[in-house]
């Protein structure tokens, strides 16, 4: 079934993505068209076939998720946008009051 | 008067003679950069240049050459794709959200080019996050390609193939999801290595799709390209995907002989849609192997025309992940909207081009309710059948495969506007990714003036042979490979 402009609002929604309405109109006709090519893969007889994981891998010991903290070479306040007392500043959640007012 | 770099094991040797210091090498890189116009309005080869940075890691190499082992890379320039971290240069990955951006730490890739003696030279044009077959998709402009202007470089590491094929630099190093050393280096006439998946560590690295994602090695020619995948593979701590396996010394490979090989020619490799005059230069190339006492063996790999839909929906797929990251929020460019969800969408929308935007759109897509299935988990099953293709080819006594790297030379800046015409630049690459083989491109004569690649693939972690068939192939066709 061919992608609707609805459909690509709706994962322009879950992908954060802001799309005018020319562009989504746009990504309609690219998307099916490159999932058009994508049907091939229907005629491929798949049955217990496992999903790939970690093709080839090995020589990958298992280890434990811990260490210390990688060093870094400048602090968090000259990459970050908007920093406060060390957190990470964001705009309010709507449902939220200004962040004037906090 | 600019000449282009001595070869990597030149410099080396005469660093550590004492006849060229490391400050000379950077010296010649700088002229010559100057002399190819690789600048933004000529060659557009660098995202990033600071020419007192590279004469500071000169400094340091010099300090290495009273060591009694000295790196295998002292004194040679090596330029770094613009998606590897570094401590001084941006790490922008050719996009609009991260333009500036330093990052606070520095790839373990760079870390051991340093140990070795390298001088870190520059950040390469790219295709925004790696995402594109051209080095067209850059916020920072199209790269040229050094041998014909009018034409692209291959991408996505279009701007470290020119940098090498320009002369500035021996070696570059690129990244690979899908051919994106090994098509460009074809498109330029030069070496491109893309390692087993697990052979360098990844840690540094910006993530486009981590299950195909490896660090690569461009060389002017074969040796360049070993000595430089031999400083960067190895276990790291810092990647729980690198591999704790022992790295051979690849640079000795040129040693080896191709005498009683089986070399695999893989039907689906030569379709009869292929430009004739490419499939004569791969046949030409393998009576030279034949001649040297190789034995050429037809094979069959059945899921090859699978692989360009399986890889288009499995890296979109990862790369939607990926990138979700990039929100305005710890690092990068950040447009103000209407609230927490306006500024994610702002800053994503006005921050990343149309061709990240149609991938992260598609990977969503195909990961969505109702649509996995039949997009992603199926592509992951045909991934496991053409990963078995291989399995199956190397199992049966074949030491290693020879194909085109690309189905055309470089095309015309410009020429490609249809994205699937665009993603069929990788039809002979994407395999190798998808399979997490080994695999190198070559250059194996011309056609119309411009280069034509011919591709070794190997079993995992079996580089070794591929670059002994790469040297030997290299020595036998001599001058021919670039004419």
């Amino acid at each position: 079934m061919p992608i609707s402009i609805d459909d690509v609002s709706h994962i322009a929604t879950l992908a954060r993505l802001g799309l005018s309405d020319e562009r989504a109109a746009a990504v309609v006709g690219e998307l099916n068209t490159i999932l058009g090519h994508m049907d091939a893969l229907s005629t491929v007889n798949t049955e217990g076939v496992q999903e790939a994981i970690g093709v080839g891998a090995r020589g990958t010991p298992v280890r434990s998720d811990s260490g210390p903290p990688l060093p870094l070479a400048r602090a968090l306040a000259a990459f970050a946008p908007s920093l406060r007392d060390g957190f990470l500043l964001v705009p309010r959640l709507s449902s939220h009051e200004s962040v004037d007012d906090a | 008067m600019s000449t282009p770099s001595p070869s990597a094991a030149t410099l080396r040797d005469e660093t550590v003679a004492g006849t060229r210091g490391p400050p000379a090498a950077v010296e010649a890189a700088i002229e010559r950069s100057r002399a190819v116009g690789a600048g933004r309005a000529g060659l557009n080869i660098f995202a990033w240049t600071d020419d007192d940075d590279a004469r500071s890691h000169a400094a340091a190499a010099l300090e290495q050459m009273s060591d009694t082992d000295p790196g295998l890379l002292l004194g040679v320039p090596v330029a770094l794709k613009d998606n590897i971290a570094t401590l001084a240069l941006p790490t922008s990955c050719g996009s609009r959200i991260l333009a500036g951006y330093v990052s606070p730490y520095e790839a373990t890739v760079v870390r051991k080019l340093r140990e070795a003696g390298a001088i870190p030279f520059g950040k390469t044009n790219m295709d925004e996050f790696a995402m594109g077959s051209s080095t067209e998709y850059s916020a920072y402009g199209p790269t040229r390609n050094p041998l014909a202007h009018d034409r692209v470089p291959g991408g996505s590491s279009g701007g470290s193939a020119a940098a090498v094929a320009a002369g500035i630099v021996p070696i570059a190093l690129g990244s690979e999801t899908g051919g994106s050393v090994r098509q460009p280096a074809a498109f330029c006439g030069i070496v491109g290595v893309k390692p087993t998946y697990g052979r360098v560590s990844r840690f540094g690295l910006v993530a486009f799709a981590s299950s195909l994602d490896q660090i690569g090695v461009f060389g002017a020619t074969v040796d360049d390209a070993a000595r430089g995948l031999r400083v960067i593979a190895g276990y790291d701590w810092l990647d729980s995907t690198s591999a704790e396996l022992d790295v051979p010394e690849y640079h000795e490979a040129g040693a080896g002989a191709v005498k009683g090989m089986v070399i695999g020619r893989p039907t689906e490799y030569f379709p009869e849609s292929l430009d004739p005059r490419i499939s004569a230069r791969c046949d030409a190339a393998l009576e030279r192997l034949r001649a040297l006492g190789a034995e050429i063996r037809d094979v069959s790999l059945p899921h090859t025309e699978m692989a360009i839909p399986v890889y288009y929906i499995v890296a979109p797929a990862e790369a939607s992940s990926n990138l979700a990251r990039f929100d305005g929020v710890r690092y990068g460019l950040r447009i103000e909207g209407d609230g927490l969800r306006g500024m994610y969408e702002a800053t994503r929308s006005q921050g990343f081009g149309a061709e990240v935007t149609r991938r992260i759109l598609l990977g969503t897509y195909v990961l969505s309710a109702g649509y996995y299935d039949a997009y992603y988990r199926k592509a992951q099953q045909v991934r496991t059948l053409i990963a078995a293709d291989f399995s199956r080819v190397f199992a049966s006594g074949v030491d290693v495969l020879f194909t085109p790297t690309a189905p055309t030379t470089a095309f015309p800046i410009g020429a490609i506007s249809d994205p699937y015409e665009m993603y069929l630049s990788d039809i002979f690459t994407v395999t190798a990714n998808l399979a997490g083989v080994p695999a190198m491109s070559q250059p194996i004569g011309r056609v119309d003036g411009l280069p034509v690649g011919g591709q070794f693939i190997a079993a995992h972690f079996d580089e070794m042979k591929m670059f002994t068939a790469a040297y030997a192939l290299e020595r036998a066709l001599g001058a021919e490979a670039r004419a």
